[in-house]
C-alpha cells in the first residue's frame, strides 16, 4: 500500500466517524425509548428534523444568536416530547406491537408532512455553527464540524452511560424497562419515567439533527435519516446505550467504505443499501445485536 | 329486537353468507357493481379501478399483519416486484398477458419466502424492522439493474389484451378486476375457514400455544408470507398493466404505509376491514382535493402545498384511529350493528 491509499482509507474512515456519530446519535434516541417503554420509535428521525427546524427558524427568523437559539430548541423539544408521549403513546399503553408501531408511523408521517406544510420543500443552507476550519494531518483532511459532533456524541453518550448508571431517576428508567408493575411498587411513577425518556429522546434528536443540519442542510426529507440509523440502533442491540455508539459508528464506517471501494467495483448505489444488507445480516444471526439483552419469554 | 340466530353445529358457525339478509344484500351490492360503470363518470370508474388494484394489495397484507401477526413495513416491494416481473414477462419474453399477471404474483410470492427465512426466528417489532430493510434494497435494486427496470426511467407497458379482447378502456378494466377482486376476495375469506386459515390465526394469537398444539410455525409463517405476497404481486401487476408506466417512485415506504393505512382504517384481522380500508385510503387524496378546491381562494398555500397537506391528514388518521377505534371500521360497523341489534335495551 502507497501513501495515498493509506490516506484516502484514512479519510473515507474519519469521514465515517463523523457521520456514524449522528447515526449514534439517532440510535441513542431509540435506544432510550426503547429500554424505558419498550417502544421502538419510527419517528426518531422526525422529531431529529424538527430540532433541526426549530434552531434554524430561531436563528434566521427570529434572530438569535446560536448558543440561545440551541438551548431554546432543547427546551422547545423537551416539551414537544413530553407533549407527544402523553398525548399519542400513553393511551397505547399495554396494546399489542402492531399498534404501537403503526402510531410511531403515523407519527412520522404526519411530522414530516407538518414540516413540508409549515416550512415548504425547499432545502436550506444551514447557518453553520462552527469555523469553517480545516483540519490537516498528513493528507487527511477534517473539517471542524466533523471534530465537534464526534466529540459531542462521545461526551452525550458517556453522560447517559453515567445517568443509567448511577443517577437516580436513571436507574428508575431502567427498572421501569425491567418489569414496569415492579417499579410502580417500588415507588417509581412509571408515567413520568414514560414522558421523560420521550422528553429526553427528542432532546438528543435534536442535538443529531443540529449536527446533521451543521454537516449539510435542512429539508423535510432530512427524516430519512431516522430511518438510515435503524441499523445501527439493531446492530448494537435495541436495549444498549454503549451498543448505539458502536453501532452507529461501524455502520457509518461501512457506508462510506462502501461507498468509495465498491460503488467503483459493484456499479454505484452499494452505500444506500449497506447499512441495510448489515441489518438483514445481524438479524438473521444475532437478531438482539452486539450488546442487546436477549428477551426471555415465559409461557 | 334481532334474533333467531341459533347455530347448532360448527359448519353453521363458520357459514360464509350467514342469513338469507346478508346474501341479499350482497347480490344487491354484485348489481351495482356491475351497473356501475355503465352510469358512472370516467374519472369514478378510475377511482374505482384503483380501489380495487388497492383491495387486492391490503387484503394480502392484512392475512399477513391481521391474521397472522407478522408485521410488514415493506408491503410495497412485493407490489414492486409483481409489477416488474410481469411487465418484463410481457416485454422480453411476449408472455400473454393473462398468464404475466399469476406469474407476477409466483415471482413475488417467491420473494416472500425469501424474506419468510430471516423472520422465522424473529418476532414483531424485529421482523417489522427485517420487511423494511427488504423494501429498502427492492426499491434500490430497481434503480440499479437498468438492464431489466429501466433505472430510474421507469419501464412503459405495452397495451393489454385478454385473449384477444384489448383491455383499453376503463370500463373494460373494471369488469376484468371485479372478476379477480371477488375470487381472490371469496379465497381469502374462505382461507380462515380451513385448518391453514385457523393455523395462521393461532399463530398471532400465541405462537407458542399454537406449536404445542401441533402447528409447524415455520411452515405457516413461511405459507403466510407467500400467499401475503401473492396477492401484493398480483396488485402490482395488475396495477403496472393499469396505469401503463411504472417506476420505482411508485413503489416507496409511503405505499407500504399506505397499505398500513389502509388495515389499520379498515380493520385488523378482517377482509370487509381491508376492502374497507383500500376504498377509504384510496379516495382520501380525492377528498382532500375537493376540499382544497373549496378553500382555494382563502387559502392558496394550501394548493400548492397539497402534498404536505395530504401527508398529514393520512398521518392524522392513522394516529387518531389507533387511539379512538383500534378495530377500525370493521370494529365500528360491527358495534352498530350491535347496537341496533339489540335496540332498546343497551347490552
Amino acid at each position: 500500500m502507497t501513501d495515498s491509499t493509506v490516506a484516502i482509507l484514512m479519510q473515507v474512515v474519519f469521514n465515517g466517524l463523523a457521520v456514524g456519530s449522528v447515526y449514534a446519535l439517532v440510535a441513542l434516541g431509540f435506544v432510550l425509548i426503547y429500554k424505558a417503554t419498550s417502544v421502538f420509535n419510527f419517528a426518531q428521525g422526525e422529531l431529529m428534523m424538527l430540532g433541526a427546524y426549530f434552531c434554524y427558524t430561531l436563528i434566521t427568523f427570529a434572530g438569535l444568536d446560536y448558543l440561545t437559539s440551541f438551548l431554546l430548541t432543547l427546551v422547545l423539544c423537551f416539551l414537544m416530547g413530553t407533549v407527544i408521549e402523553m398525548l399519542v403513546l400513553r393511551p397505547l399503553v399495554g396494546k399489542p406491537t402492531f399498534s404501537v408501531i403503526m402510531v410511531t408511523i403515523g407519527l412520522a408521517v404526519m411530522l414530516q408532512g407538518m414540516t413540508s406544510l409549515i416550512w415548504g420543500d425547499d432545502v436550506h443552507n444551514f447557518p453553520s455553527f462552527f469555523s469553517s476550519r480545516v483540519f490537516s494531518i498528513q493528507n487527511v483532511h477534517l473539517r471542524a464540524i466533523e471534530i465537534w459532533i464526534f466529540a459531542s456524541t462521545i461526551a452525550l453518550v458517556l453522560a447517559f452511560l453515567l445517568f443509567f448508571k448511577y443517577s437516580k431517576i436513571g436507574v428508575a428508567m431502567r427498572g421501569t424497562a425491567n418489569d414496569q408493575d415492579t417499579a410502580m411498587l417500588m415507588g417509581i411513577s412509571v408515567r413520568r419515567i414514560f414522558s421523560l425518556s420521550w422528553a429526553v429522546a427528542s432532546i438528543i434528536a435534536a442535538v443529531g439533527g443540529i449536527s446533521y443540519a451543521n454537516l449539510l442542510f435542512v429539508s423535510p426529507d432530512m427524516g430519512h435519516i431516522g430511518l438510515r440509523a435503524f441499523p445501527a440502533a439493531v446492530l448494537g442491540g435495541l436495549d444498549s446505550v454503549p451498543g448505539a455508539i458502536v453501532g452507529g459508528i461501524i455502520i457509518g464506517i461501512c457506508e462510506t467504505l462502501a461507498g468509495a471501494y465498491l460503488d467503483r467495483m459493484l456499479g454505484g448505489g452499494i452505500k444506500e443499501i449497506t447499512s441495510f444488507v448489515i441489518l438483514i445480516a445481524i438479524l438473521m444471526i444475532k437478531p438482539y445485536g452486539l450488546f442487546g439483552k436477549q428477551e426471555i419469554v415465559r409461557v | 329486537m334481532l334474533n333467531g340466530n341459533y347455530k347448532v353445529s360448527y359448519r353453521d358457525d363458520i357459514k360464509l353468507f350467514q342469513t338469507g339478509f346478508v346474501k341479499f344484500w350482497l347480490s344487491l351490492f354484485f348489481v351495482v357493481c356491475l351497473v356501475f360503470p355503465l352510469v358512472a363518470d370516467r374519472y369514478f370508474i378510475y377511482l374505482a379501478n384503483l380501489s380495487m388494484i388497492a383491495i387486492l394489495g391490503a387484503i394480502g397484507l392484512n392475512i399477513l399483519v391481521g391474521y397472522t401477526g407478522l408485521i410488514s413495513i415493506g408491503h410495497a416491494a412485493f407490489l414492486a416486484i409483481g409489477a416488474y416481473s410481469s411487465t418484463i414477462l410481457i416485454t422480453k419474453l411476449s408472455v400473454p398477458f393473462i398468464l404475466a399477471v399469476p406469474l407476477g404474483g409466483i415471482v413475488a410470492a417467491g420473494a416472500g419466502l425469501v424474506v419468510a427465512i430471516p423472520s422465522l426466528r424473529l418476532k414483531g417489532l424485529y421482523i417489522a424492522i427485517t420487511t423494511f430493510a427488504f423494501g429498502f434494497i427492492v426499491q434500490h435494486g430497481i434503480v440499479r439493474w437498468e438492464s431489466m427496470t429501466g433505472g430510474p426511467d421507469g419501464l412503459t407497458v405495452p397495451p393489454v389484451d385478454l385473449l384477444g379482447i384489448a383491455l383499453d378502456s376503463d370500463r373494460r378494466y373494471f369488469y376484468f378486476l371485479l372478476v379477480i377482486v371477488i375470487g381472490m376476495t371469496a379465497f381469502a375469506r374462505n382461507l380462515f375457514r380451513t385448518r391453514i386459515g385457523r393455523a395462521l390465526i393461532a399463530v398471532r394469537d400465541h405462537d407458542i400455544a399454537a406449536e404445542v398444539m401441533g402447528i409447524e410455525l415455520a411452515k405457516y409463517k413461511i405459507i403466510s408470507f407467500c400467499i401475503s405476497s401473492f396477492y401484493a404481486g398480483v396488485a402490482g401487476a395488475l396495477f403496472a398493466a393499469y396505469l401503463k408506466f411504472i417506476t420505482f417512485e411508485h413503489f416507496t415506504l409511503g405505499l407500504s404505509i399506505d397499505y398500513l393505512a389502509m388495515i389499520v382504517v379498515g380493520g385488523f384481522g378482517s377482509i370487509l376491514g381491508s376492502i374497507l380500508g383500500a376504498i377509504f385510503i384510496t379516495m382520501l387524496p380525492e377528498v382532500i382535493q375537493m376540499g382544497t378546491d373549496l378553500v382555494r381562494a382563502d387559502f392558496p398555500l394550501l394548493v400548492t402545498r397539497f402534498a404536505a397537506l395530504k401527508t398529514v391528514i393520512s398521518g392524522l388518521i392513522i394516529v387518531l384511529f389507533l387511539l379512538f377505534e383500534p378495530d377500525g371500521m370493521y370494529g365500528r360497523w360491527q358495534k352498530i350493528k350491535a347496537y341496533w341489534g339489540n335496540w332498546p335495551f343497551t347490552y
